[in-house]
């Protein structure tokens, strides 16, 4: 049961620029370690703050043209989008404690 | 409502080889375990390729699988694992204390395996651009730099093996290392030497990192001339080693200058009772993930020969050490 949702290149606008919620990508890849480390903890954190947060997971090896957009060059990477803008860039695998900080301004 | 606080017999902290390996040997010991493995859990095999010196698996296996196994091999016993990150510990006295998610788990005996974490260069640019163009982890970033030149940092194994892969995708890898001489085994720096798209400058230290929104250069000094210079690349990888990390225990149990927890060798006690040490915390020699496995068996092992010999746990004992707590039934 995902809590997460998974998007592509071409939903991405709907999904994520046109969004009323704010939405936190999750730029990620199979091959990734760090990438598998992070990803329970935006499950258990799209389970809990849902009503005022999307999590959005994005393969950027299905998906080169938003990363690319992004300028994503390490994963995990993590942008918070708002009102169709990145906001917030975070890069790396972290804890749940540091990422709802990072996130404090939305949640 | 209250429900009373429960003592353990063991807490493991940290997870890779040693605290998995721990966590497979106390859990058939049948002391039931907590493994905090922490929310960056696999150690450092979760950022490495293709492990091809663990005995048994004669084809290699990918580091992330490897840590996979031993993580299932862990919870079949019955371990039991928080992907929680430990924010304090307690060592002194018969019950120790472990602070994880703002919760205390007592227990009387631990063993500690936090690893060691990637160790950066400290030079200007560098913080900055972490993740535009920094990054010490080949396997995660290496993607993104497709036909472009690229460094690496450090002489040792760690930076043959990034150098090597990042070849697969750069279309050249300078390899840049302080000394003349390097630390690698023969074998990896063979492979990386013999590889054409792999270019060495050695005696030469990096100084600054060049870019404002990626990477645009590395200024490195010659050692010997002090002369610096600019090598044009986009992406810059570090592998210099790592540090341990002993930053929750200092002052509770003995460190040695470089902040690696020492243990009386051949056992895995520390200077402390009941707390026994495993893996990349202890071992600046070695550092291989069977060694880490290794040790992480033998802490286990001492763990619950020492639990024994303590005898059965009694409310007594722990009233007396002025613990408000009460057995586990």
């Amino acid at each position: 049961m995902a809590n997460t949702i998974t998007i592509n290149d071409d939903s991405f606008k709907q999904e994520v620029l046109d969004s009323e919620k704010p939405v936190l990508v999750d730029f990620w890849a199979t091959w990734c370690g760090p990438c598998k480390m992070v990803a329970p903890v935006l499950e258990e954190i799209a389970g809990e703050h849902g009503d005022k947060l999307t999590v959005a997971k994005l393969d950027i090896d299905q998906n080169p043209g938003a990363a690319r957009d992004f300028q994503v060059m390490s994963i995990p990477t993590m942008i918070l989008f708002q009102g169709g803008k990145a906001v917030k860039t975070i890069v790396g695998a972290k804890g749940k404690a540091a990422l709802l900080k990072d996130l404090a301004d939305v949640l | 409502m209250t429900t009373p606080t429960t003592v353990r017999d063991l807490i493991i902290v940290g997870s890779g080889p040693a605290g998995y390996t721990a966590g497979v040997y106390a859990a058939r010991a049948e002391l039931e375990p907590l493994l905090f493995e922490g929310t960056q859990f696999g150690g450092s095999l979760m950022t490495t390729t293709e492990v091809e010196n663990f005995p048994g698996f004669r084809e290699g296996i990918m580091g992330p699988d490897l840590m996979d196994e031993m993580r299932e091999q862990a919870k079949r016993f019955g371990a039991d694992i928080r992907t929680e990150d430990v924010e304090e510990i307690e060592l002194d006295g018969p019950v120790k204390k472990v602070v994880a998610n703002g919760e205390t788990y007592y227990a009387r005996a631990v063993i500690l395996a936090m690893g060691a974490a990637a160790r950066y260069l400290g030079i200007p640019g560098e913080e900055k651009l972490l993740g535009r163009g920094v990054s010490a982890c080949a396997t995660c970033d290496g993607f993104f730099f497709r036909d472009q030149d690229i460094v690496v940092v450090g002489g040792g194994d760690s930076a043959m093996e990034e150098a090597t892969f990042l070849t697969k995708f750069a279309r050249t890898v300078t390899l840049v290392h302080r000394r003349e001489e390097f630390r690698a085994s023969r074998i990896m720096l063979e492979r990386a030497k013999a590889n054409e798209k792999i270019r060495f400058v050695t005696n030469a230290e990096p100084v600054e990192v060049l870019g404002e929104n990626s990477v645009t250069g590395l200024v490195v000094r010659d050692t010997v001339t002090g002369e610096q210079s600019t090598l044009d690349v986009t992406g810059m990888f570090v592998a210099i080693g790592h540090d341990p990390r002993s930053e929750l225990v200092k002052g509770q149990v003995d460190i040695d200058g470089a902040g690696y927890v020492t243990v009386q060798s051949p056992t895995t006690a520390t200077s402390a009772e009941g707390v026994f040490a495993a893996g990349d915390l202890v071992d600046h020699t070695y550092r291989q993930a069977i060694t880490a496995a290794g040790t992480g068996c033998s802490a286990a092992i001492d763990a619950e020969r020492w639990l024994s010999e303590q005898g059965d746990i009694t409310e007594n004992t722990l009233a007396a050490a002025g613990e408000p707590v009460a057995v586990d039934a």
